[in-house]
């Protein structure tokens, strides 16, 4: 049973109960209770994905995943962290890959695998429709692969729950690896800029910047155009 | 959306294109344009045969799960293979409301499957609902003096039970390449397997069956075949290219979707065509040119 108060809420991690004040984040709830992160914590700001956390309310037979870091503690959680996912990445040379429409099939056949049973969605944090992605992958829609996956921060728990072992979020890195090497379109002002950066225009510049005391460098920031 | 949904399957985006740009611009001709179905997965590719695996039922449902949100009565595909696994399926789910109920309760992220939408093939809605003869009336450029051989394979016909066509004596391709004003050729091997998948493990075996059908086909005369099964197009043009250089003589076969001969017969995209196809079709006078 859970017993929360006005200011405290009742957590259970790995089992264990554990008062914790109310309004921290699932992650600072633990560290409170004395846990210490040794793996499983990264960025605290939800872009890592290092912090993956299983959890279900008490009376719920429903699983639920999200980010340690981004999740507020709820009375009668128990939870669970999966700091790391075993999940083999295949290698490549991006330069060398031929990107038609079957170079996701052939890296990561088991795509082919998918019943379309959504579990994959239903686990990730970051309520991107991975289903949908694995299915675009499967027909060699690159773009749309890459597109739908945007969001994903390689936290691993899609391949975790997954009954067909795919491995969803190494497919999807290597979709917008390619979507970016082949298919995005090319920015002409970034090609500018980088041969001007390769014929040196900035160096006299830069030299000055780097010769500059500390509060000549201050006096130049205050005094900077901002657009 | 209107009534009809169409599922393009995997196969459609990626190898046969040409089968799906075809298609689409028949239809199109005919004034019922292809309207693809929203965030569609695949059919799973091969039904799957064990009756308490209710998992591998989950891609259908889902289908037709989409089908539903968009107000579609049915689903059409192209592509034999997802016909033949999302019928099967449909009717395997639908035939015991607790196999519906199990897969719905599962699914409880989606609407529940009410059990309404159809399955069916282009064929099929060309045959019954648009109508050969009305087809035939919008031919402006006769297929007269073409040899065709109709090639079934498996998946549009078997089993008994949700096949678009008599299994044993199927007649819709020949009505269907008479529509086009061409010459039906019979053989014996119409309904014969490709080999399918064993392409993979045994291509051996699939290059024996797939030359025998082409043996058969060409011995009866036959200067195309038409098939509406991506995968037996694979194997089917592979073991083409391996019998063409042991032929004795210049003999040749174009093997091309249904839809690409329509295509040619309604003058409008027919995706790329075989070398020898686009010499066969050269000669054929317009309806406009035969007209004084």
């Amino acid at each position: 049973m859970s017993t929360s108060s006005e200011n405290t809420i009742r957590i259970y991690v790995m089992g264990s109960a554990y008062e914790v004040p109310r309004g921290l984040t699932i992650m600072n709830a633990m560290e409170h209770a004395g846990w210490r992160f040794t793996r499983g914590a990264g960025c605290r700001s939800g872009f890592c994905g290092a912090c993956s956390t299983v959890y279900r309310h008490e009376g719920d037979y429903r699983l639920r995943f999200v980010l340690a870091c981004q999740t507020e503690a709820e009375d009668g959680m128990y939870l669970v962290q999966l700091p790391f996912t075993p999940a083999p990445r295949v290698s490549y040379t991006l330069a060398e890959l031929n990107p038609d429409e079957n170079v996701l099939l052939q890296h990561y056949p088991e795509i082919a695998r998918c019943v379309s049973c959504n579990t994959c969605t239903k686990a990730c944090p970051q309520d991107i429709e991975v289903m949908d992605y694995v299915q675009a992958a499967l027909r060699g829609d690159i773009a749309q692969t890459a597109s739908l996956s945007f969001d994903c921060i390689q936290c691993g728990l899609c391949s975790m729950r997954c009954p067909a072992d795919i491995k969803h979020y190494h497919m999807a890195q290597m979709a917008r690896r390619i979507y970016g090497r082949y298919m995005s379109p090319i920015t002409e002002h970034l090609e500018d800029r980088i041969a001007e950066i390769e014929k040196g225009v900035y160096e006299e510049e830069l030299d000055a910047l780097v010769k500059m005391t500390r509060s000549e460098l201050e006096d130049i920031y205050a005094a900077r155009v901002v657009e | 959306m209107n009534n009809t949904a169409y599922f393009p399957g995997c196969s459609l985006k990626a190898e046969a294109g040409d089968y799906e740009r075809s298609a689409a611009a028949v239809m199109e001709a005919l004034g019922q344009p292809l309207e693809e179905l929203e965030r569609w997965t695949c059919c799973g590719t091969v039904y799957s045969l064990t009756d308490d695996d209710l998992m591998h039922q989950m891609a259908t449902v889902r289908n037709l799960i989409r089908a539903q949100e968009c107000g579609a009565e049915e689903i059409v595909t192209l592509c034999s293979m997802c016909f033949n696994t999302l019928k099967r399926s449909k009717v395997f789910i639908e035939q015991d409301a607790a196999r519906l109920e199990t897969v719905n309760a599962f699914m409880d992220e989606e609407p529940d499957y009410e059990g309404d939408v159809e399955v069916v093939h282009l064929l099929e809605i060309l045959r019954d609902q648009v109508g050969f003869e009305s087809i035939e009336g919008r031919v402006t450029r006769p297929l007269s003096g073409l040899r065709v051989a109709p090639y079934y394979g498996c998946t549009l016909l078997r089993p008994r039970e949700i096949g678009i066509d008599e299994p044993d004596t199927p007649t819709i391709l020949q009505d269907f390449i008479r529509t086009l004003w061409a010459t039906p050729v019979e053989f014996a091997f119409q309904a014969e397997c490709c080999g399918t998948y064993q392409i993979v493990d045994a291509p051996e075996l699939v290059l024996e069956k797939s030359h025998r059908i082409l043996n058969s086909a060409m011995r009866a005369g036959a200067e195309i075949m038409i098939t509406s099964c991506p995968l037996c197009m694979h194997n089917l043009r592979l073991a083409y290219e391996e019998l063409r250089s042991s032929l004795p003589d210049k003999r040749e076969l174009s093997i091309v979707y249904w839809t690409q001969l329509a295509a040619i017969a309604l003058e409008v995209e027919t995706g790329e065509l075989p070398t020898s196809m686009g010499k066969l079709v050269e000669g054929l006078p317009t309806t406009m040119e035969l007209v004084p």
